[in-house]
């Protein structure tokens, strides 16, 4: 019997691994052994057959030599995605992904470069690289603790939420406040090397969207946080 | 100005830094102000030329062993030794080299140049031979990208008058090759069989196995257990003792012979040559040993992912007990993410009997995901060390620390028992 069984799809693992991102497919993966499921973990690579039966998406930042790769892929499943995330389905993007989720990308050069439209932001690229710890706050989440490396600044449209407003930090660009974007259970973040493992909230939240989608019901359980509030403690007092 | 003024200056200074117990770059600071064009036309003099070596991971061992082959081949080598690898850390070694005439006594001068401040020293001083060992994802916060790294190590080898050495096993270094139109090119490389132990950053996470390269190697490591070698030059197969430890290091070695064989050319004595590199040892906390209360204590630097990872391998954990200290000043990198891109699964069985560091606490939780048990955390580095020691006085011990880690834990070892380096 599969019960209990949650898949994770990472997304371009080849290409878009860089910046420590794998920690957030681990993040999900051992936090729901802990919750008692069972977690299986599947990757989509360029070329690859889309999979059915999947419940949480996780994709990461890579080079922007990476980030050319993968664009004419994405663009092919694109469809299937987007329907996922009208679905419901719970997502994870960072840098990278989190970008092309988005309208487009506008290089510094004026090169555009089509994303799939999940969510309703646009990027554009600038000569400044936004480089620090950084900390946002969300109602939902509290504080969020992380790390951001990038040169493409976010604006969001009216059909997203940002994820966090910037406490320290640059956040989606050097305009507004906003970190981050949410359209339905969809997460798109510059908080690189592995936003899960110090937030577990959204962690748990991916988790428990995609249980409750697939069972219906969703038994919590205590898990030992202690090393993950001290990480955050330290963290955010850190230089930026 | 005057040329003898200057150098003059430069060693007033030095001296009185040294006196106050100072960095080792301030002199070469003030001399850069006083006369920028002071390193140039001193190192100008060699009859060999100028040799960088540069790459993310294994600078100041494989700058080490580049400097005892030569020796070994009778040069006399002028190196910025003091581990000041910027420009300014290279003026200030020349200080402490020069005569009061800023002659240099030497045939060559090798230097170990952290990937940006090699760009900068190239465009002053083209490099008669330069030596590229690889390129990782390291100090992403202060390079932004790898591809980025891997450009400025690029303009380092196209600034090369001579010869370029290249690693073959590592991609975004091959392919440097095809940017150069002038240089003579060589390689280094790894058998087959042992590709698998140093994924790069790009198929760290996924299933593909690296892709062999087929471009000739002038040395090839085929194989190696914790304390020897087997290189094949010319296709012969030649075996060592080495003292060094830890795969990197042997890779390197390679590198090392590499260059060298391209510096010294057909009058190279290759007995002395293996001979030179089975005495190399270790550079100060590469794999460093020490004895404490008459118990060896290692330590490995780790500072990216893939230094981690292969100290991880070159290291079994049985027999030892393992202490974790991880810093995130700007020397080590603020950023954290690198941590999860290593697998620790190999102390699972084992366990981490100490976690300390500023990032303690990072480390902690990164080993918790991977189901590390650990005993006690303690970001005080002093504190921890002393626990660490006195929880097994009786056992061989090993540190994975970060750069400013390892610094202080050697301060401190210093303090609480007699430190004997023995190689």
């Amino acid at each position: 019997m599969n019960d209990k069984l949650i898949t994770i799809l990472n997304l371009y693992s080849h290409d878009m691994n860089i910046y420590g991102d794998y920690g957030n497919v681990l993040t999900l993966k051992r936090r729901l052994e802990w919750y008692g499921y069972k977690p299986q973990v599947i990757e989509y690579n360029r070329g690859d057959i889309f999979p059915d039966n999947i419940d949480i998406i996780v994709g990461g930042g890579g080079q922007d030599s990476g980030q050319n790769l993968i664009q004419s892929d994405l663009l092919l499943i694109g469809p299937k995605l987007n329907k996922l995330a009208n679905d419901g389905m719970p997502m994870l993007v960072i840098c990278g992904l989190y970008q092309l989720f988005g309208k487009f990308f506008k290089t510094a050069n004026n090169e555009m470069i089509e994303g799939i439209n999940i969510l309703d932001i646009e990027t554009y690229g600038k000569s400044e690289r936004l480089i620090g710890n950084i900390v946002t706050h969300s109602q939902q989440f509290g504080d969020i603790v992380g790390y951001e490396n990038h040169s493409g600044q976010t604006f969001l449209g009216h059909h997203v939420m940002p994820l966090g407003k910037v406490r320290i930090g640059a956040g989606n660009n050097t305009t507004d406040i906003s970190e981050g974007a949410r359209f339905k259970n969809v997460i798109g973040s510059y908080m690189h090397g592995s936003l899960l493992p110090k937030n577990p909230a959204i962690a748990d939240f991916l988790i428990r969207e995609a249980v409750i989608r697939k069972y219906g019901k969703f038994t919590d359980k205590t898990i030992d946080n202690h090393y993950t509030e001290l990480a955050r403690k330290v963290a955010i007092k850190r230089p930026r | 100005m005057p040329k003898p003024l200057v150098t003059i200056i430069g060693k007033t200074v030095k001296n009185i830094a040294k006196i106050r117990g100072g960095g080792s770059a301030l002199p070469g600071l003030v001399v850069e102000h006083i006369d920028p064009d002071f390193i140039k036309r001193t190192l100008a003099t060699l009859p060999y030329g100028v040799v960088v070596i540069s790459g993310t991971n294994g600078k100041t061992t494989t700058t080490k062993m580049v400097v005892e082959l030569l020796e070994g081949q009778g040069l006399k080598v002028f190196t910025n030794k003091t581990g000041s690898n910027f420009t300014r850390g290279v003026a200030a070694a020349l200080l402490g080299s020069i005569n009061l005439k800023g002659q240099l006594n030497a045939d060559i001068a090798v230097l170990e140049l952290d990937e940006a401040h090699a760009v900068h020293f190239v465009n002053k001083i083209p490099p008669r031979y330069s030596l590229i060992l690889n390129v990782m994802r390291d100090q992403l916060d202060r390079f932004g990208e790898i591809d980025y790294t891997s450009n400025l190590l690029r303009q380092v080898a196209m600034a090369t008058t001579d010869t370029v050495v290249l690693n073959r096993e590592d991609s975004r270094i091959a392919n440097i090759a095809k940017s150069l139109n002038n240089q003579k090119i060589n390689f280094f490389g790894l058998d087959d069989s042992l590709l698998h132990l140093f994924p790069s950053d790009d198929n760290l996470h996924s299933k593909t196995t690296k892709t062999k390269n087929s471009a000739k190697a002038d040395v090839v490591l085929s194989k190696f257990t914790s304390n020897s070698a087997t290189f094949i030059i010319d296709k012969q197969k030649i075996n060592t003792k080495l003292n060094l430890t830890g795969i990197y290091n042997i890779f390197n070695a390679a590198a090392a012979l590499t260059l060298v064989m391209a510096i010294v050319g057909d009058k190279i004595n290759k007995s002395n040559l293996i001979n030179s590199l089975s005495n190399v040892k270790p550079a100060f906390g590469r794999g460093e040993k020490l004895l404490v209360n008459n118990k060896l204590l290692e330590l490995v630097l780790v500072k990216n992912p893939s230094g981690f990872r292969l100290g991880l391998s070159s290291f079994s954990p049985s027999g030892y007990i393992t202490m974790i200290a991880i810093n995130d000043d700007y020397a080590d990198g603020r950023d954290m993410s690198w941590l999860w891109d290593v697998d620790f699964s190999s102390l699972a069985k084992l366990g981490v009997k100490q976690v300390s560091g500023v990032r303690a606490y990072d480390m902690a939780l990164r080993l918790q995901y991977d189901s590390v048990p650990v005993k006690f955390v303690n970001q005080n580095i002093k504190k921890a060390l002393k626990q660490f020691i006195n929880s097994a006085p009786k056992t061989p011990k090993r540190i994975y620390c970060t750069y400013t880690a390892m610094l202080a834990i050697r301060h401190e070892l210093s303090k609480i028992t007699k430190v004997e380096v023995i190689g």
